[in-house]
C-alpha cells in the first residue's frame, strides 16, 4: 500500500471493503497528517478523539455486514455546518464557542453513512470571501507554491478554503463546502481538486449557518470526480425541514461516470473571454474544449448575454439576504455577547466586536438595498435580471448539454494581494456566479498548472438536477487532463 | 346608529377609524415550527430551535395555519389569493429572535372582503375588509421584574396570526366596538381564532383620524398600538379623535405616527414619530418559496364552513320569528344560539297561538324570551358560562313544554326556574317535589272563587256596576288561597262568567 493519505475516497472504499486496512489505520494516518500540516491553518476545531472513536464503531460495523456508502472514510466539516456538541462558528467572532444541539442534515447524513470527521474546517467569515483572509480565525495557506517564489503564502480561494485546502493537503480524503457565488468552484480550482456545486434544492440548507438563503448550497470537495460523485450521493436529498429542498429521487451519481461523451453538445460561452482574462487561463479553456471533441463531443458557441450584469446584481441580492439573516447574532441568546447600557448598545457593540469588515460591508450595502426609496432600484431590479439571467441558461440549454467555462480568471494569488479594494476580490467569483444565479450545478476540475506551477479549474455547467450529465462530462475531461501534479512537499 | 359627531369651535368634524385586528390562530403548533402554542406554559418551555433563530434553522410552513386563515378568509367573504408570498419584516428587539418577523407584504392570502354591524336599533351597515395575511407574533419582553434586566419569553414567539384590516369605514367608537365583537363572533363560529383578547389572543391597533363632516378627505392618521380590550379601543378612540379636532382648531398639524394607549389614564401617548419609525425592509423571505394553494383546498374549506353569525340571524328571523334585536343577541355566540335552538325545538308544544313554529318544535317566541330574560338573567347572577349553564337547554324546555300543558302558571314556572337554578333539578321533579302543580281541577278552582265572591259582596256589585278592573282583584285574591296553583285562565273564565254572570 502507498501512503494512505494518498488514496481517493472510491479507493479507500474499496480497500476497507476489501479489509487491506481498517478504519481506525486510516483515520489515524490522515489525524498525522493534520497534525503534520497544522500551519496552514485548515482547521478551526479538530476533533481526533471522537474522530478515533468513530472509525472503531466503523470496524465494528464493517465486521457485521451493516457498513454505510462511505464507512470510516476521513473528511473535514466546513465549519458553516452546524455539528451537535462540537462548537460551529463560521469562522466569525460572533458564534465563538457556540456548540450546537443539533446536527445539520447534511453532516448528518455523512455521519449516518459512516464517514468519519476530523474537524471542522475554516472557511472567509460566514462564508463571504474568496480567499479565506476574512476568517476571525486566520487565514488559510494553500499548499501549492509559485515556483518562481516558493516562500511567498498563497491564498487557498473561499470561501471554502479550509475544506479546499485540507484535501490538497492530503489531511483528509474530501469536505464539505458550501457554495454561494463560487465558494465551492473557486478554492477548488485554486488548490487543484474537484469541487461541485449541486443544483440549488438538492441538498438540505437545514443546519447550515445561512449567509445568502436562496444561493447557498452545500456541495462536496475530493481530489476526484468520482469521489464528488459517491459523496454528492450521500449529501443530496429531499428534506422536509428545508422548503427550498426538493423532493427528488436521487441518482447514482457514479454510474453515471460512463466515459462516454459521444455526441454531447458542449456549450462555450462567447461572454466568458473577457478582455482581462489570462492568457493561461484562456488556453487550458481551449485545451478543455479540445478534450472533450477528441472524445466525440460537438463545442457549440452559445451566448449568455446577461453574464455580464451577473456580479452586480449578486452584490445587491446575496448582500440583501445576508443583512436579514444575520441579524440574529445579536448576543442575546448565544455567542459573543458585549453588554451595554441599553438593548440598542448591546446590540451595536456585540455586533461591532463580532463581526469582521467585510461582513459589516456586506450587511450596510444588504441593509442599503432593501431600504425604503431603494427597493426597486436595486433589490426588485437585480430579482428581474437574476431572472434574465437564468432565462439566458434555460434558452442555451436547449440546444447543448453542458457548458464549459474557466472556474476563475487567474490562479491562486497570495495572501495580502488584492485585499485593498474589495471589488477587484469579488472579481475573483465572475465565472461562477452566474451559474449559482441561476440555481444551476456547476464543477470545477483542475485542468492544468500555471507556468508558475499553480493549478487551473474549468468549469462544467449543467442542467438543472443533471448532475449526471456534469460527472459524466467530468469524469472524461479528468481522464484526458490527467492532473497529477500534487502541492510541494507531499 | 345616531351619527358621532365631534362638536368643535369651528364646526363639526366625523372620526375615520380603520382598525388592525391580530388574531391568533387556533393551532396546536406554530406557524412554521412543530412547538406548542398552548396560553399559560411556564415560560420559554414552547420553543424551537427555530423559534428561538438558532443558526442554520428555516421555517417550515404549518399546513392547519394555511387552512384557517382561508377558512376566516372565507368567513369574511373575501377573496381568497391562491398565491401568496411570505416576505421579511427587518427590525432588532429583544423578543425577536430571528430580527425580523416572517409576515406577508404585498401578496397576503386574503384580499377584500366585508363584515356587517349589527346596529342596536336592528339594522345593519356593511364594513369593508381591505385584506387578511398570516405572520408569526413575537416572544414577550417582560420589564417588571428586575430593576435593570428585561426577561425574555419566547414561548409566543413564531405562533401563528392572521392579521384582519379593515377599509377606513368606522365612524365612532361605538362602531369599532360593533366590529370588534362581529369580529370576533365570527372567529369563534369559524373555531379559528379563540378571540380572547385579555390573554392576548386578539390584540387591536386603531388608525384614528378626524375631517369636518361633509368632507371626503382623508386627513394624517396616527395607529394607536395593542389595545386589549374592546371598552379599551372605543375610549383610546374617542380620546385620540378629540386630540386630532383640538390640534386643527388651534392650527396644528399631526403627524403620522404610533402611540400607546394608556388605560389608567385614559389617554394616549406618542410611541415613535414618523421619523424614528422603523424601516422595516421587506423582501421575500428566501427560506420559503410561495404559497401556492388549490382551488379544490379552498372550495372543500367552503364546503365545510358552519353556518355563521349573520346567516344564522337571519334564520333565526325567518324560521322562529324572532326580530332582529333578539336573534342578533342570540346569535353573537355559537353556543347560546345553539341553547336557543335546543330550547326552541324540544318535543311538541302542546298549544298553538298562532306564532311561527318549526315542526315539532316549542314556541319560538317563549323560548325566546325564557333565554333572553331568566336564563341570561340567572346566567349573570350566578356567574356562571353557557359551557356549564345554570339550566340545561333540555331542562329550560321541559319547563316550557310544562307550562304548555298547564301544569304550570307563568308564575309557578318563575318558581320552578329559580329552584332549578338552585338545586340544577329537572323542573318535572321539582313540581312533584314541591307540589307546585297548577289547579286545573274545575271543582276546587270554582270553589275558592265561590268562597271569595261570597266574602265580598260589595265589590261584586262594583264589578256589575262596570267597574270592570277590578276583575283583577279577584283574580289574585283567589291566586292567593290556592297558593298561586290555580289555573289563571280558568280562574279568569270563571269569575267573569260568575260575576258578570
Amino acid at each position: 500500500m502507498s501512503n494512505l493519505t494518498d488514496l481517493t475516497l472510491a479507493e479507500g472504499r474499496d480497500h476497507l471493503a476489501k479489509g487491506e486496512f481498517t478504519a481506525v489505520e486510516l483515520t489515524a494516518a490522515h489525524l498525522k497528517a493534520v497534525e503534520a500540516r497544522r500551519a496552514i491553518n485548515a482547521f478551526i476545531v479538530e476533533t481526533p478523539q471522537q474522530a478515533l472513536e468513530e472509525a472503531k464503531a466503523s470496524d465494528l460495523r464493517r465486521r457485521a455486514g451493516t457498513a454505510g456508502a462511505m464507512d470510516g472514510l476521513p473528511i473535514g466539516i466546513k465549519d458553516l455546518f452546524c455539528t451537535k456538541g462540537v462548537q460551529t462558528t463560521a469562522a466569525s467572532h460572533i458564534l465563538e464557542g457556540f456548540i450546537p444541539p443539533y446536527e445539520s442534515t447534511v453532516s448528518g447524513k455523512l455521519k449516518a453513512a459512516g464517514a468519519i470527521s476530523l474537524g471542522k474546517l475554516n472557511l472567509d467569515e460566514f462564508a463571504m470571501g474568496s480567499s479565506n483572509q476574512t476568517s476571525a480565525f486566520g487565514a488559510v495557506e494553500n499548499p501549492w507554491k509559485r515556483r518562481s517564489d516558493p516562500t511567498a503564502k498563497l491564498v487557498p480561494g473561499g470561501s471554502s478554503g479550509g475544506s479546499a485546502a485540507a484535501v490538497a493537503a492530503r489531511m483528509v480524503m474530501a469536505a464539505t463546502g458550501t457554495d454561494t457565488g463560487g465558494s465551492i468552484r473557486q478554492p477548488a480550482a485554486f488548490c487543484g481538486i474537484t469541487g461541485i456545486k449541486p443544483t440549488y434544492g438538492r441538498c438540505s440548507r437545514w443546519g447550515i449557518v445561512a449567509f445568502a438563503s436562496s444561493l447557498d448550497q452545500a456541495g462536496p470537495m475530493a481530489r476526484t470526480v468520482r469521489d464528488c460523485a459517491i459523496m454528492l450521493g450521500v449529501m443530496a436529498g429531499f428534506d422536509p425541514k428545508d422548503s427550498t429542498s426538493v423532493n427528488m429521487a436521487v441518482p447514482d451519481f457514479e454510474t453515471a461516470l460512463t466515459g462516454d461523451i459521444r455526441g454531447l453538445k458542449i456549450g462555450i460561452p462567447k461572454e466568458y473571454r473577457p478582455a482581462g482574462l489570462s492568457d493561461e487561463v484562456a488556453k487550458v479553456w481551449d485545451q478543455g474544449i479540445q478534450w472533450l471533441r477528441a472524445a466525440g463531443a460537438t463545442p457549440v458557441e452559445i451566448s449568455l448575454p446577461h453574464t455580464k450584469y451577473a456580479l452586480a446584481t449578486y452584490y445587491i441580492i446575496a448582500p440583501a439576504e445576508c443583512s436579514s439573516n444575520l441579524a440574529r447574532y445579536d448576543g442575546l441568546r448565544f455567542g459573543r455577547r458585549v453588554p451595554g447600557k441599553t438593548l440598542d448598545e448591546m446590540y451595536a457593540l456585540t455586533r461591532a466586536a463580532g463581526f469582521g469588515a467585510e461582513v459589516r460591508r456586506r450587511i450596510l450595502i444588504g441593509t442599503y438595498v432593501l431600504s425604503a426609496g431603494y427597493y426597486d432600484a436595486y433589490y426588485a431590479k437585480a430579482q428581474k435580471v437574476r431572472r434574465l439571467i437564468a432565462d439566458d441558461f434555460a434558452k442555451a440549454f436547449e440546444t447543448v448539454d453542458v457548458i464549459l467555462t474557466p472556474t476563475a480568471p487567474s490562479a491562486a494569488f497570495g495572501q495580502g494581494e488584492g485585499t485593498d479594494d474589495p471589488v477587484t476580490m469579488w472579481l475573483n467569483d465572475v465565472f461562477t456566479i452566474p451559474t449559482s444565479m441561476a440555481g444551476l450545478p456547476g464543477l470545477s476540475l483542475p485542468a492544468g498548472l500555471s507556468a508558475d506551477g499553480l493549478p487551473l479549474g474549468l468549469q462544467l455547467i449543467g442542467r438543472p438536477f443533471d448532475e449526471e450529465t456534469v460527472f459524466k462530462v467530468a469524469g472524461v475531461m479528468e481522464t484526458a487532463a490527467n492532473f497529477t501534479a500534487k502541492p510541494e512537499g507531499l | 346608529m345616531a351619527s358621532y359627531i365631534l362638536q368643535g369651535e369651528t364646526g363639526d368634524w366625523e372620526v375615520v377609524i380603520g382598525l388592525e385586528v391580530h388574531a391568533q390562530v387556533i393551532s396546536h403548533s406554530k406557524l412554521f415550527s412543530g412547538a406548542a402554542t398552548e396560553f399559560g406554559a411556564e415560560p420559554n418551555t414552547q420553543v424551537s430551535f427555530v423559534d428561538a433563530g438558532f443558526p442554520g434553522m428555516l421555517p417550515v410552513i404549518n399546513e392547519i395555519c394555511v387552512e384557517q386563515a382561508v377558512r376566516t378568509g372565507l368567513g369574511l367573504k373575501a377573496r381568497i389569493n391562491l398565491t401568496s408570498v411570505f416576505a421579511r419584516k427587518n427590525y432588532f428587539y429583544a423578543d425577536l429572535p430571528q430580527g425580523y418577523q416572517i409576515s406577508q407584504f404585498d401578496k397576503p392570502i386574503g384580499g377584500e372582503g366585508e363584515l356587517i354591524l349589527d346596529l342596536p336599533d336592528g339594522s345593519t351597515r356593511t364594513v369593508g375588509i381591505e385584506r387578511l395575511h398570516l405572520e408569526q407574533d413575537a416572544g414577550k419582553s417582560i420589564h417588571d421584574m428586575h430593576p435593570s434586566k428585561s426577561f425574555i419569553d419566547l414561548n409566543r414567539s413564531g405562533v401563528a396570526l392572521m392579521e384582519i384590516v379593515s377599509k377606513p369605514d368606522l365612524r365612532s367608537p361605538e362602531e369599532a366596538g360593533l366590529y370588534l365583537t362581529k369580529l370576533r363572533s365570527i372567529l369563534r363560529y369559524l373555531g379559528t381564532c379563540d378571540g380572547n383578547m385579555q390573554e392576548g389572543s386578539m390584540r387591536c391597533d386603531a388608525n384614528v383620524s378626524v375631517r369636518p363632516v361633509g368632507s371626503t378627505e382623508l386627513r394624517t392618521r396616527c395607529e394607536i398600538k395593542n389595545v386589549n380590550s374592546i371598552r379599551y379601543v372605543q375610549q383610546a378612540i374617542e380620546f385620540e379623535a378629540r386630540r386630532h379636532v383640538e390640534v386643527y382648531e388651534n392650527n396644528g398639524t399631526i403627524s403620522q405616527e404610533t402611540r400607546l394607549f394608556d388605560s389608567v389614564k385614559t389617554e394616549t401617548r406618542s410611541m415613535r414619530s414618523k421619523e424614528q419609525a422603523h424601516d422595516y425592509r421587506y423582501f421575500p423571505d428566501p427560506d420559503l418559496l410561495p404559497l401556492v394553494i388549490a382551488q379544490d383546498f379552498v372550495d372543500g374549506i367552503k364546503a365545510g364552513l358552519p353556518e355563521l353569525p349573520d346567516a344564522k340571524k337571519a334564520r333565526f328571523m325567518a324560521e322562529y320569528g324572532l326580530n332582529a334585536y333578539d336573534a342578533g343577541v342570540l346569535v353573537a355566540e355559537r353556543i347560546s344560539a345553539d341553547f336557543f335552538e335546543t330550547v326552541a325545538r324540544g318535543s311538541a308544544a302542546t298549544h298553538d297561538n298562532g306564532r311561527a313554529k318549526p315542526a315539532g318544535g316549542r314556541d319560538a317566541k317563549i323560548a325566546c324570551n325564557w333565554v333572553m330574560g331568566d336564563f341570561f338573567a340567572a346566567l349573570n347572577a350566578t356567574g356562571k358560562t353557557m359551557e356549564n349553564p345554570p339550566v340545561s337547554a333540555q331542562d329550560l324546555g321541559a319547563l316550557i313544554d310544562l307550562i304548555g300543558d298547564g301544569t304550570l302558571s307563568g308564575r309557578l314556572a318563575k318558581d320552578v326556574f329559580a329552584l332549578m337554578v338552585e338545586t340544577g333539578k329537572a323542573p318535572a321533579v321539582l313540581v312533584e317535589e314541591k307540589g307546585l302543580k297548577q289547579v286545573t281541577d274545575t271543582g276546587a278552582i270554582e270553589a275558592a272563587v265561590d268562597a271569595v265572591i261570597a266574602a265580598n259582596p260589595d265589590k261584586v256589585q262594583q264589578v256589575k256596576d262596570g267597574k270592570t278592573t277590578l276583575l283583577g282583584w279577584f283574580v289574585g285574591q283567589v291566586m292567593k288561597a290556592t297558593q298561586g296553583k290555580a289555573n289563571p285562565a280558568m280562574v279568569n273564565e270563571m269569575l267573569a262568567r260568575k260575576v258578570l254572570g
